[in-house]
């Protein structure tokens, strides 16, 4: 459960962020809206990368924002960006290893937890592979592995099937709808793919311009009038 | 895994017993120089290759090792051993000092300053006519004293001839290797390699940037340090003169050149540094400007083509010659079995 505040982010003259109040209920949510809607600054306030004007935002009842910034992959904080960030010089093993390393996880757990984690998103490569010389859905997948791995709360991914073509994009979906199942984390999941989420998402959050514009059960929110024109534009615009 | 270890221990075995049976004097000095440089190589490596922080004041920190070391012998009666862990631990914290601004700075204003701090020591070692003799921590033998009554800095009681001593030497080195080698496998690497991959993806993934740099800037000042220390044993009574703040720069492109990714490259770059310079002084009467044209077309050279340097390269170039020799091979008896099958 995460619930955000009169969220407000300002940078000089813009206002990407213009007093949100909007609530994560728990499973896979997602966030959705054009470009330059303000969902990435969003992510960004969660990771601690940019510091609100105002708002408060709270995780599980805990205040996020006091948290330093590193802190909170120890917290349970996990997430992806738009462009894959996988680590080309470590192994598929120690990239997720790393992660696990800095969660706070039990070091005796380590080798069985990432092996699962590698499992989980059915990667089908041997673990000491280099992730440098992998094509762009493993790299997507080993990121996947690395957002699951020690004890996740939530999980933020940021246009996950970026790229990828339909086949992987229905695989990387499944995986994503298993994650709070399987590791009772909230899932946020950011993408322009209305079908991966209509897929994955049971509630959804429609922002534009920085304006929350609509939440609640994703068919709903889909179908509603200022979701289509935020997405389509007016008769009027045009 | 297993072979890799196998080709450690074979080649540390020749460096220790058979590199002292077949070289002259000259030689192992040189081989010395070369153990001692391929550390500093290897501080710049761990700095560059593994985080991304480009440092050009190597070569001053080494000079801060070499000056700690000479001072602290002249000063105490110490175990030599001692004497590498002291100044070691001082480098390191003036490493950290360092390292400082590379909390802010990146990429060409980063190698900036530290070129800078490179060239501040230089002056400081000059004018304070550097290792200036003496007795005590900060006593002087006064101005020209250096040339006979400045004493040679000492060392291990039991390595005092150059063998024994580049004997020494290399194992401290491979010690020294060895415990850069122990970090970049573990936590350690793998948080300097998400850095370096990128800050904002590592800062998500729990790694504390801040710690993690100065991290690299210590183990990197204190490998260098211990070299530092060494490298006052062995020149005896080391000059302001002999550490340029251009060192620094010709000390990273010969880490380029010897592959940056990899432990080995500080090696090869250690040999580039001192062992090429030698060759082309004293072996052939070359003039020494060269080298800083042969390390330049290097260090095109790894820019263009081969971005991990000799260590990396070398090993593909030989498996590329080695198919090429074997299809060639190949291809011959084949021709032949054709021309035989033909002839009856």
């Amino acid at each position: 459960m995460i619930e955000v505040q009169s969220l407000t982010v300002r940078f000089a003259g813009v206002t990407p962020l213009d007093d949100v109040s909007v609530a994560f209920p728990g499973g896979t949510c997602g966030l959705i809206g054009p470009n330059g809607a303000g969902k990435t600054t969003f992510f960004n306030v969660l990771s601690g990368f940019v510091r609100p004007a105002k708002g408060a935002i709270r995780a599980y009842g805990e205040d996020l924002l006091a948290m330093a910034d590193f802190r909170r992959a120890r917290w349970g904080l996990r997430r992806t960006f738009q462009t894959e960030q996988a680590i080309e010089k470590l192994s598929v093993f120690d990239n997720v290893a790393m992660i696990h390393e800095h969660s706070g996880a039990k070091r005796s757990t380590r080798r069985a937890d990432v092996l699962d984690a590698i499992e989980f998103v059915g990667l089908d490569i041997s673990p000491k592979a280099k992730v440098g010389g992998l094509g762009a859905s493993d790299r997507r997948l080993v990121e996947l592995a690395r957002v699951v791995v020690g004890n996740p709360r939530v999980v933020l991914l940021d246009e996950p099937a970026a790229g990828l073509p339909q086949t992987e994009t229905e695989q990387m979906g499944s995986v994503i709808q298993r994650i709070p199942q399987q590791f009772g984390a909230l899932v946020i999941l950011v993408d322009h793919d209305m079908g991966l989420v209509s897929k994955c998402c049971e509630t959804t959050a429609v922002l534009d311009f920085g304006k929350l514009i609509a939440s609640g059960p994703t068919a709903e929110v889909l179908r509603n009038e200022h979701v289509m024109r935020a997405y389509l534009g007016t008769e009027e615009e045009l | 895994m297993i072979i890799r270890g196998v080709v450690i221990v074979g080649l540390l075995a020749v460096a220790l017993f058979g590199v002292p049976h077949i070289a002259g004097a000259d030689w192992i000095t040189t081989s010395t120089s070369i153990a001692i440089y391929a550390v500093a190589a290897l501080g710049f490596g761990i700095l560059y290759g593994r985080v991304g922080m480009i440092s050009l004041g190597q070569i001053a920190l080494l000079t801060i090792g070499c000056w700690i070391g000479a001072r602290l012998a002249y000063a105490t009666s110490l175990p030599f051993p001692v004497l590498l862990l002291a100044a070691g631990g001082i480098t390191c914290a003036i490493g950290v000092l360092v390292g400082l601004p590379a909390l802010r700075l990146s990429g060409l204003y980063l190698a900036l300053i530290t070129l800078m701090f490179a060239g501040a020591t230089t002056i400081v070692l000059s004018v304070h006519d550097f290792p200036s003799g003496g007795g005590g921590f900060w006593g002087s033998s006064g101005a020209g004293a250096l040339t006979t009554s400045t004493p040679s800095v000492r060392r291990p009681s039991w390595a005092v001839a150059d063998v024994a001593f580049y004997r020494y030497t290399v194992i401290v080195c491979a010690i020294l290797f060895l415990l850069a080698l122990v970090h970049v496998a573990g936590k350690p690497g793998r948080a300097w390699a998400s850095i370096r991959e990128s800050e904002p993806a590592a800062l998500a993934g729990g790694v504390n940037i801040t710690l993690y740099k100065l991290w690299a800037f210590a183990l990197a000042s204190f490998v260098t340090g211990v070299a530092g220390c060494l490298l006052a044993a062995q020149v005896g009574v080391p000059r302001a003169i002999t550490f340029q703040t251009q060192d620094s720069l010709t000390l990273a492109a010969t880490a380029l050149i010897g592959g940056i990714y990899s432990l080995w490259g500080a090696i090869v770059a250690g040999m580039f540094q001192q062992g090429v310079p030698f060759l082309f002084q004293a072996q052939w009467g070359i003039n020494p400007n060269f080298i800083l044209i042969i390390f330049g077309a290097g260090l095109l050279q790894v820019l263009l083509t081969a971005p991990g340097g000799l260590a990396d390269q070398l090993p593909k170039d030989l498996t590329r010659l080695g198919r090429l020799a074997l299809n060639l091979v190949v291809s011959r008896v084949r021709e032949q079995a054709a021309a035989e099958k033909k002839a009856p």
